[in-house]
């Protein structure tokens, strides 16, 4: 890679020998390395764009996880072992971040300098918005058979997914209020998308 | 000199042979346990020395002598049922409260200690009242597991100390540390805890080469767990997984034992039960389920009380009589799929786990609810063994098959008015560490109890505590300015540990959050040296391998540094080196770790001119490639 901010090189702890301070494992001698301050896209080698390749992304996912995965390091030493315990830690983390967009969205937001709504101290002020989860909520809680809720998430996921397209072009025109907003919307999407299967699963144990 | 051995830089060596020890893998199972092994990818279950049953009952005796396990153990229920214990994983990791809810269920007397907690505030373990002694789960469990590491080395003709140990994907991180607390109490060192679904599918999965989704629907004698997992390319990754910890083909039994006693009651019998009244009982109610399997209806006679009854029951009545249970398996079924946001149809292959999936109508619950036949090729009793043997293969070097498991309940603290905010949701993949921030209510708040729980109920009083701490020394502040910073690290086994820290100030604690119903350290070393004589031994032995192990790793990496960069290396770095790589050999293939860890280090005094030299060429490549200006 000729990514130039990631040349920075550190000491392998078990060879002593320099090691390139992005590096999961030393060139030298092979040991696994301890997980650097990597930037979740960098990781799974993607433009930082909201736009993911969730399956793309997966692939390498499994490729990474089946080289840093505790159970690679069974028979190797305790040190080893943690190091792979947290690599794989922090590999799940930016998976697990990525591939929800709510959660991506947050993180690209933060990572831009802002934070999202909805935080400690940061109160949803979108009365729209408001209005429209108090609806659906309404809406919910008159449903009373598994076909209306089932074309409540239908559109609610059509919706969610309309609102991702939005978040795209947010970010990519670098407009975060607006992407701000958007994230606040999808996770009211989402959360009402929960709450209608919620809803489904305990009719359907009635 | 010493003869080097260089290895290609990015090929792994294998273990050394000394460390390439057997594993096996142990379905410790409610009703019945298995243990098996791997080799080359083919598993097989051990079978006791006349090669006849692979399966040995959950079962243990505690008559005058050593303890007996296995279908010996069973047929005393007839003589001696006090002294029997059966099911005992349910109570694995449970506190009183839980047990008062299966209470009536259980075929022996479960004591209440005086007080129910311990000097520190930590509820007490259950403990069993079994003839005259009186014994913990986890020790019952530890006897089982004894006696399966018996049959695998008198299989195998040689010891046995390693194993992956299967548990319900639904098991806490109390009955989690319960397991692995037995196993060391029976000489097993635990190479991984694996779910059971996920076992299953690694067995089905190799064997069949499948690629897809896959839903395990595995129900025990004690135990429920629905899992969805992908699988491609080797690696068998955990979509969603959920269950119930007390549902299984026991509820089955009583169902039956009741609909008898019922019928028995209609016949004018006044049945007073006692213990051995009702193992015996329990005992003609599995008969009857497990002939109801192939046959349309069974009779029964049952000698209870001193009257004998005669019963017939049919598949019809039997099926009605599990509808509720059946239901409730499939209810959660529904939900792990909305969970993973997946469709019935798009599940390429539903896999059959545990002897109470022989049962019709759990069969066709299952066909009916995924539309298709689920798979039973491999017979269910031992399908969770052979891939806990198969998993056990992988850690020992043996296969590049890869799981990724997902923790099964929400792991959260409490806050403010008895809410749990959740810090890890149900279903992450793990390992995982995550943190979260928090803030002192009250103006000069010193301390703040961190109380971890578990589940996904929104209440703290209706999930399971796992347990709490105080963080102290907060300095004093006004409130909401404090920030206390609490880091919950979930391991590959599922099992969690929490520390806080104060971040303006660094203050920490940090605490490995032993499950309060586990046992405690000190308990622990008590029942070690009670039970066994070579605990010690063991414990020396673990601590010298683990020294040779670092040793080993400690040459190869110098000598790839030294294959590496051999232009950096002087003539007297490399004497110098090379004598202390061939002390550390021989310090190796002695005994005395002391010696293992002073030649170690002398290795790293020897290697360190070189390693710097390294380092030193490293950095002046890298300005010699750069502008001034950019170097700052």
């Amino acid at each position: 890679m000729s990514n130039t901010e990631q040349s920075a090189h550190k000491v392998c702890w078990s060879c002593k020998g320099p090691v390139e301070a992005s590096a999961l494992f030393c060139e030298t001698c092979n040991a696994i390395q301890a997980p650097g301050q990597l930037d979740h896209f960098t990781r799974f080698g993607l433009e930082k764009s909201f736009a993911v390749d969730v399956d793309a992304m997966e692939a390498t996912y499994l490729k990474q996880q089946q080289l840093l995965h505790p159970d690679r390091f069974a028979s190797k030493s305790g040190r080893e072992q943690a190091l792979s315990s947290q690599q794989a830690a922090s590999l799940n983390e930016a998976f697990e971040t990525l591939k929800n967009p709510v959660a991506r969205a947050h993180y690209m937001l933060r990572q831009a300098g802002h934070e999202p709504e909805g935080g400690e101290g940061h109160t949803v002020n979108d009365p729209e918005l408001l209005m429209e989860a108090m609806e659906m909520r309404e809406a919910l809680d008159d449903a009373a058979d598994k076909s209306t809720i089932d074309a409540m998430i239908k559109d609610t996921r059509k919706q969610a997914r309309a609102c991702e397209k939005d978040l795209e072009v947010a970010f990519d025109g670098h407009s975060y209020d607006a992407a701000k907003k958007l994230a606040t919307r999808l996770r009211y999407l989402m959360k009402m998308t929960e709450e209608a299967r919620a809803k489904k699963s305990r009719l359907a144990a009635a | 000199m010493a003869l080097l051995k260089i290895h290609e830089p990015g090929e792994t060596p294998l273990p050394h042979e000394e460390e390439r020890q057997i594993a096996v893998g142990i379905d410790l199972g409610t009703t019945n346990s298995v243990v098996a092994i791997s080799n080359s990818e083919k598993p097989e279950v051990l079978r006791d020395k006349s090669g006849g049953n692979a399966i040995v009952p959950s079962v243990v005796y505690y008559g005058d002598d050593a303890p007996v396990v296995g279908e010996a153990a069973r047929d005393q229920i007839n003589s001696d049922a006090s002294r029997v214990v059966s099911s005992v994983k349910r109570l694995m990791g449970r506190g009183l409260e839980d047990v008062k809810s299966v209470a009536g269920t259980l075929p022996y007397h479960v004591e209440v200690p005086e007080n129910s907690e311990t000097e520190n505030g930590e509820p007490m373990m259950v403990r069993l009242n079994v003839g005259k002694r009186v014994l913990t789960p986890v020790e019952v469990s530890a006897d089982i597991l004894r006696s399966l590491r018996t049959r695998a080395e008198e299989s195998l003709d040689q010891p046995v100390e390693k194993a992956v140990i299967t548990v319900p994907a639904y098991f806490d991180d109390g009955a989690r540390t319960a397991t692995k607390d037995a196993a060391k109490l029976a000489g097993i060192e635990v190479l991984r805890l694996v779910n059971e679904p996920t076992a299953a599918a690694l067995a089905y999965g190799l064997d069949n080469g499948a690629e897809g989704l896959y839903a395990v629907y595995d129900l025990g004698g004690g135990t429920f767990d629905i899992s969805l997992l992908k699988m491609q390319k080797g690696v068998f990754q955990v979509k969603a997984t959920g269950g119930d910890a007390a549902l299984g083909g026991d509820d089955f039994d009583h169902a039956i034992a009741e609909h008898l006693l019922a019928e028995r009651k209609d016949g004018g019998a006044t049945d007073d039960l006692d213990a051995s009244d009702a193992k015996r009982l329990l005992k003609a109610a599995r008969t009857v389920k497990e002939s109801l399997t192939d046959q349309d209806s069974i009779e029964v006679t049952v000698a209870l009380t001193g009257t004998e009854t005669k019963h017939t029951v049919t598949r019809e009545q039997f099926d009605a009589m599990i509808t509720k249970l059946v239901a409730r398996t499939t209810a959660i079924t529904e939900q792990v799929l909305d969970d993973a946001d997946i469709l019935p149809e798009d599940v390429k292959g539903v896999v059959l786990v545990g002897g109470s999936t022989r049962v019709p109508a759990v069969r066709k619950a299952v066909a009916d609810l995924f539309e298709q036949e689920p798979l039973s090729d491999i017979d269910p009793d031992e399908v969770v063994a052979l891939g806990a043997a198969l998993q056990a293969e992988a850690l020992t070097g043996g296969s590049d098959n890869l799981l990724l498991d997902v923790t099964p309940l929400s792991l959260g603290l409490e806050t403010m008015g008895g809410i749990v905010e959740k810090v890890i949701d149900r279903n992450t993949p793990i390992p995982v560490a995550k943190a979260q921030e928090f803030t002192t209510y009250q103006d000069g708040q010193s301390a703040m109890m961190i109380h971890v729980v578990q589940g996904e109920r929104e209440m703290v009083d209706q999930c399971r505590s796992l347990a709490r701490f105080v963080l102290t020394g907060i300095p004093s502040m006004a409130a909401g300015a404090a920030r206390i910073r609490v880091q919950f690290n979930v391991d590959a086994d599922g099992l969690l540990t929490v520390s806080a820290r104060e971040e303006t100030t660094g203050t920490e604690q940090e605490v490995a959050v032993k499950p309060t119903y586990g046992i405690n350290e000190t308990d622990m070393a008590t029942m070690l040296r009670d039970s066994m004589m070579h605990a010690r031994e063991d414990m020396e032995m673990r601590v010298l391998t683990e020294a040779r192990v670092e040793a080993r790793r400690n040459i190869l990496a110098v000598n790839a540094a030294m294959a590496a960069d051999k232009a950096l290396l002087t003539a007297e770095d490399e004497t110098n080196i090379n004598q202390a790589i061939g002390n550390l050999e021989t310090a190796m293939a002695g005994e005395d770790r002391d010696a293992i860890n002073d030649a170690a280090e002398a290795l790293e005094n020897a290697s360190r001119p070189f390693a710097e030299a390294r380092m030193d060429s490293r950095i002046r490549q890298a300005l010699a490639g750069q502008n001034v200006d950019e170097v700052n």
